[in-house]
């Protein structure tokens, strides 16, 4: 198990950490900074900021408490939709590839993807506004169609590692998913 | 290929014997349902194996062997455990052994053709049997070929624990030749109001569609279908409701047994949404009844009913003075105001002629709360439909005045420019008028054009009211297309039976240990909410704006006159 820090598109620092669990099952983490908690009291402070204006403006106590009750709901809402602690893909060759977001209140949203849906994992580019960012993609098979795609689904989009995690993380993929290849080639050729 | 070996988590503590399940040879991996103790007669097994086959039409076998050795290491059990592999004959013979209260277990496999020469990776994948068993997999995929390569794996694995439900119906206290240990139910003690229920619901189920063939043979006799009841029928959103209602009862009281989970939960959700429907609408019948509410309503209806035709009447007079500084027509403005105040009379003197009646005729309709919130809400949405018709046949004489108008001045600018329209080839032809013609033609244009303003302001205001009832209405049978079309039943038991919905699984890694297999828990991952709604929601005669807001802008600004609710059932134009 070893971890090694990067930094996301935006400059934030990450950290990967690959497990190997066994010979055709690899972990690959990758965390998010935690929240800050100096623009924590930012909003907070000029959330009751606001209202405290608006108090001295109708000298409605009610806008104070409900200031107060929407910091509160503002921020579980945020900690349990919004902030993603950690994105990691389980690969298991044979079986196939598990993607887990965890958010921020403990939370964690999996999707799991068999083997035979998974056609290829590349790496793309976009060119999003004034940037070029790099995303890790799994491209699925379509089950009409044996060299078509019929979807692709982005991987890390809230953590946006640059290319040199991206590398690593593609490289381990493969390793597991080539095994695959060779044992239907090899199967093939018997 | 790797091997995946799927073990049942109840059946980790279980005694030494052979593991019995299906063997999938295309993805390589052997589901085991249930371990057979000893001491058992080979040729016995094999015959309760033909005969669960038989009725389960899943190839069952015996795949392997299972040792828990509770002290050291017996080293003539294991032999004795791979000369069973020898009886039956299953290749590759699965050896699965315990040691003490190990977590980690030794896992190996017996070929009889040595050809591969490489280690095949073994993966020990747990699963959590009962809930396996009753979960369902969105999107469901076609079961009729159990064993076809393009089936997704898990789904194979989920049919295949479904369908051997006979398998898991022998008690483990049951006194036969075979003792096998697999996941238990309760028993049927253990929910005797189900199993009353289940009793009680055939002779109702035949009462309820006795009862609803009377009903429905009522409302399709002649007598109900006469030219200005039917139409009556057709606009009054009451019946509309009723009938779908009706169409539900008749669903659910139907004798044929569900085919599959789609049907069987639609059932349950129109179940529970009457249930929930009748008991609203009984708790807003105990609020009406009690402290005299109807006469309360009763009282402010004339009153208010007058503030409305008394807001009215200023709003005429206003017009027909000068609206917001405008400079109306004298003589049209005089004509249309006193045409309007003159219907505005009439309806106050009907209103109030039916004053005395209002009480009587509100208490009866409420009782009919009692069918449920929806026919409530689609009563008030009729009665204020039917209150407001004075603003309704405003809008109507508006629009026609003001279509004609639109018409005309377009068809006599045409004749100003010299240019006619062909009806023959439908487009704009030019023509040679006579001098008469362009001169009568051009004064009624003049006319036309400068009485616009009056009757445009006119137009404007009463469908600007009539809209404001439209969208009223419209929010109130948006409200009832809700309450018509949630799926509770879904919704709930995706709140306490989550496994129930299954979107797919999840796999965590449990403890490894070098040597030892890979070791994977399985879970199941229950469908979100949105997908439950999206998937069980009900159907309704849903009333969707007509147009488009172009075409009803269109339709606005040329005069003609808006219908905007289509329901399903009505004839496209």
């Amino acid at each position: 198990m070893e971890e090694r820090r990067y930094r996301s598109a935006s400059g934030a620092p990450l950290a990967l950490r690959c497990r190997q669990h066994s010979a055709s099952c690899r972990e690959l983490a990758v965390r998010c900074p935690r929240l800050q908690l100096r623009s924590l009291s930012a909003v907070t402070s000029a959330v009751w900021l606001a209202a405290y204006g608006l108090f001295v403006l109708c000298q409605n106590s009610m806008v104070l408490s409900a200031a107060i009750f929407l910091t509160l709901i503002g921020l579980i809402i945020y900690l349990h939709f919004v902030k993603i602690d950690q994105e990691s893909l389980l690969v298991i060759g044979s079986l196939g590839i598990q993607v887990t977001s965890s958010y921020a209140s403990g939370k964690e949203s999996t999707t799991f993807i068999e083997m035979s849906q998974v056609k290829d994992v590349v790496i793309n580019e976009a060119i999003h506004m004034q940037k070029v960012i790099y995303y890790l993609c799994i491209l699925l098979q379509d089950p009409q169609d044996p060299q078509g795609v019929s979807e692709v689904v982005p991987l890390f989009q809230s953590s946006q590692p640059r290319l040199d995690c991206l590398i690593e993380v593609y490289k381990s993929c493969h390793e597991i998913l080539d095994q695959r290849k060779a044992a239907s080639q090899s199967d093939g050729v018997k | 290929m790797v091997l995946k070996v799927f073990f049942p988590s109840c059946c980790s503590s279980a005694e030494s014997g052979i593991l019995i399940g299906r063997w999938i040879p295309e993805q390589s991996s052997a589901v085991i349902l249930a371990v057979v103790h000893f001491p058992f007669i080979p040729v016995q097994v094999k015959q309760y194996l033909r005969e669960v086959q038989q009725v389960t039409k899943v190839s069952v076998s015996v795949l392997g062997s299972w040792n828990n050795s509770k002290q050291e290491k017996e080293e003539s059990l294991s032999e004795f455990l791979e000369d069973l592999g020898t009886i039956f004959s299953h290749e590759p013979w699965i050896q699965i052994s315990k040691e003490g209260d190990s977590k980690f277990w030794n896992c190996s496999t017996l070929q009889k053709q040595p050809d591969n020469h490489r280690e095949e990776e073994i993966i020990l994948v747990y699963y959590d049997q009962r809930k396996v068993m009753l979960s369902h997999l969105h999107p469901p995929s076609d079961t009729a070929d159990l064993g076809a390569e393009d089936a997704s794996k898990l789904s194979a694995i989920f049919n295949t624990v479904a369908s051997s439900k006979v398998l898991f119906m022998t008690d483990r206290y049951d006194d036969g030749p075979i003792k096998m240990t697999h996941w238990q139910s309760d028993g049927i003690e253990a929910s005797i109001i189900v199993e009353l229920m289940k009793q009680a619901s055939v002779p109702a189920c035949m009462l309820l569609t006795f009862l609803l063939s009377l009903v429905s043979g009522v409302c399709n006799s002649r007598v109900l279908k006469f030219w200005p009841l039917s139409f009556l029928w057709s606009k009054l959103s009451t019946c509309e409701q009723l009938g779908h209602r009706l169409q539900h009862l008749q669903v659910i009281s139907s004798s044929k047994k569900a085919q599959n989970q789609t049907q069987l939960m639609r059932k349950a959700n129109i179940f529970v949404s009457l249930l929930i429907d009748v008991a609203l609408g009984i708790l807003l019948m105990s609020w009406l009844y009690r402290k005299n509410q109807i006469g309360h309503l009763a009282d402010t209806l004339i009153p208010v009913a007058d503030h409305v035709a008394e807001e009215l009447q200023d709003l005429l007079q206003w017009l027909m003075g000068a609206p917001a500084g405008l400079k109306m027509n004298r003589a049209l403005d005089q004509v249309l105001g006193r045409f309007f105040l003159y219907h505005i009379h009439l309806w106050i003197s009907y209103i109030h002629l039916m004053s005395p009646f209002i009480e009587m005729i509100l208490w009866y309709v409420g009782l009919s709360a009692c069918l449920g919130l929806t026919v409530a809400l689609c009563i008030l949405s009729d009665i204020i439909a039917l209150l407001t018709f004075h603003i309704y046949c405003f809008y109507v004489y508006g629009a026609r005045l003001y279509c004609l108008k639109i018409y005309g001045l377009s068809s006599l600018w045409r004749l100003f420019r010299g240019k006619k329209w062909n009806v023959l080839r439908q487009r704009v032809d030019s023509c040679s008028y006579d001098l008469d013609q362009l001169f009568i033609g051009t004064l009624l244009f003049t006319i036309l054009l400068f009485l616009l303003p009056t009757t445009a302001l006119y137009y404007l205001v009463f469908t600007l009211l009539c809209l404001l009832v439209v969208i009223v209405q419209g929010l109130i049978h948006l409200l009832v297309d809700l309450i018509d079309s949630l799926p509770l039943y879904s919704i709930i038991l995706r709140f306490c039976r989550s496994y129930r919905l299954a979107a797919g699984v999840k796999f965590r890694v449990l403890e490894q240990q070098d040597g030892k297999p890979l070791r994977l828990l399985m879970q199941i991952n229950p469908l979100s909410y949105g997908s439950v709604v999206q998937t069980y929601r009900l159907p309704t005669y849903s009333c969707y704006p007509k147009d488009s807001w172009t075409s009803l802008c269109k339709k606005l600004f040329l005069g003609e006159l808006i219908y905007p609710w289509k329901h399903k059932g009505e004839k496209q134009d």
